[in-house]
């Protein structure tokens, strides 16, 4: 009779302590969540000893490849979109409202003006693929501002407290970046942020 | 009977499952742990000189430093690295010398590194800091973040807490076309970690012919 007994007790576990914790975790995380910045391309940034914060607005991220491709993009929607009407304007192109909303969906600029038209015309997962391809040019149009420098003076316009955070592959060759780096010192742009990973192995030694 | 099942019904237990919605909690949080960055990313202030060529230089914003106060480093191919200590002799090529990245490579270069004084400054400086990081971490400390800077930029500009002023180094850094933008981060990071404030990124393409030609002699690509 007794051993019946324990086979019928109920085994009932109490989740509702287990559902307050998760409750708790899922409220941490998304309050402290920032969210990854979709890249166009992914890219490891080097290592180093810098434990400078990068700041959380206004900020002009330069993305540059292994390839030496470039793309840039702030995190400001209405700052891209205000330099996107300076682009424009400037190289006297027409977009669509389908356009202008493909754009401000992008992360990040990388077509260059000839092919920007062509670019926002594609379905959304067809650009990702399409801007890997593309990247801002550095050449500069007849002995003027090239692409690039136009795309940093527009933002430069847009939110005149911008600061420029150059993240770069770790294998990219020098001579890509110095080439960037000087088209920015040409502008007076000279002041940036390297963005890097925090090398704690270095630090604690 | 009718009242019997009632009494029966009221019996009836009350607690709600929770573990489906464990699991959905399980879900979103694994969904949130992924897709957020925990780890800000770093970042390394650098200040270039601006190209424009009209902003001409003040004679009194010019310095001047020693040769024995300078060291030069060429950033090569293959994560190699050279160096000239004080002024490169171009009749020698063996002045520019191979060494490496890391602790036991331009750290070890720079911080050995005597000048016509007789110190090493850049041992001096870390040592000092060493101990200034020391005060700052200590258990109470009351040492406010501004005062910590303060300190700090006062090793930079060499002068010593012990009321001992040491010649401070300047660094020019010149990374080859060959070389990767990791070299260039790494050389800047020996800088920060030597509390190098004089440092400088310079063009091989504007270099002297003078030093061209010795690099090529000493074997620097």
């Amino acid at each position: 009779m007794a051993k019946i007994k324990i086979q019928k007790k109920d085994i009932w576990i109490d989740m509702t302590p287990m559902s307050d914790v998760m409750t708790l975790l899922l409220c941490f995380f998304m309050l402290t969540s920032t969210f990854l910045t979709p890249e166009p391309v992914q890219v490891t940034a080097p290592n180093s000893v810098s434990e400078v914060k990068i700041p959380e607005q206004d900020v002009l991220n330069i993305l540059v490849t292994p390839e030496g491709r470039i793309y840039c993009g702030t995190e400001n929607k209405n700052n891209m979109q205000a330099m996107l009407e300076t682009m424009t304007d400037k190289f006297g192109i027409q977009l669509n409202a389908n356009q202008i909303k493909h754009f401000r969906e992008d992360a990040m600029v990388g077509a260059p003006m000839a092919q920007l038209g062509n670019y926002l015309n594609l379905d959304t997962e067809k650009m990702g693929e399409a801007i890997q391809k593309l990247g801002l040019p550095l050449d500069s149009i007849n002995g003027g501002k090239s692409e690039f420098q136009e795309w940093v003076a527009a933002a430069r316009e847009a939110n005149p407290d911008i600061k420029l955070a150059i993240k770069c592959d770790s294998k990219t060759p020098y001579a890509s970046i110095k080439k960037l780096m000087s088209e920015l010192q040409d502008m007076s742009e000279n002041r940036f942020q390297l963005i890097t990973n925090l090398d704690v192995k270095r630090l604690n030694d | 009977m009718a009242k019997k099942n009632l009494s029966k019904q009221k019996k009836m237990d009350t607690r709600v499952n929770f573990t489906p919605m464990v699991d959905m909690m399980m879900l979103l949080i694994t969904f949130f742990m992924l897709c957020t960055t925990l780890a800000k990313p770093q970042a390394m202030q650098l200040t270039m000189p601006s190209n424009d060529d009209t902003k001409q230089m003040n004679e009194e914003d010019k310095q001047v430093t020693k040769a024995s106060h300078t060291i030069t480093l060429y950033l090569g191919a293959n994560d190699k690295v050279w160096y000239v200590a004080g002024l490169p002799n171009y009749d020698d090529p063996s002045c520019v010398k191979p060494t490496s990245y890391g602790k036991d490579g331009i750290e070890k270069v720079l911080n050995e590194h005597t000048t016509e004084e007789g110190v090493n400054p850049v041992a001096k400086i870390k040592m000092a800091k060493k101990e200034l990081d020391a005060k700052k971490n200590e258990y109470n400390s009351k040492m406010t973040d501004e005062q910590y800077q303060e300190a700090l930029k006062k090793l930079k500009k060499g002068e010593l807490p012990s009321g001992e002023k040491v010649p401070t180094m300047t660094v020019i850094i010149r990374p080859l076309n060959s070389a990767t933008y990791e070299n260039m981060v790494a050389a800047l990071d020996e800088m920060l970690i030597s509390n190098i404030d004089k440092y400088v990124i310079d063009n091989v393409d504007k270099m002297s012919d003078d030093d061209k030609a010795l690099i090529e002699k000493a074997g620097v690509k």
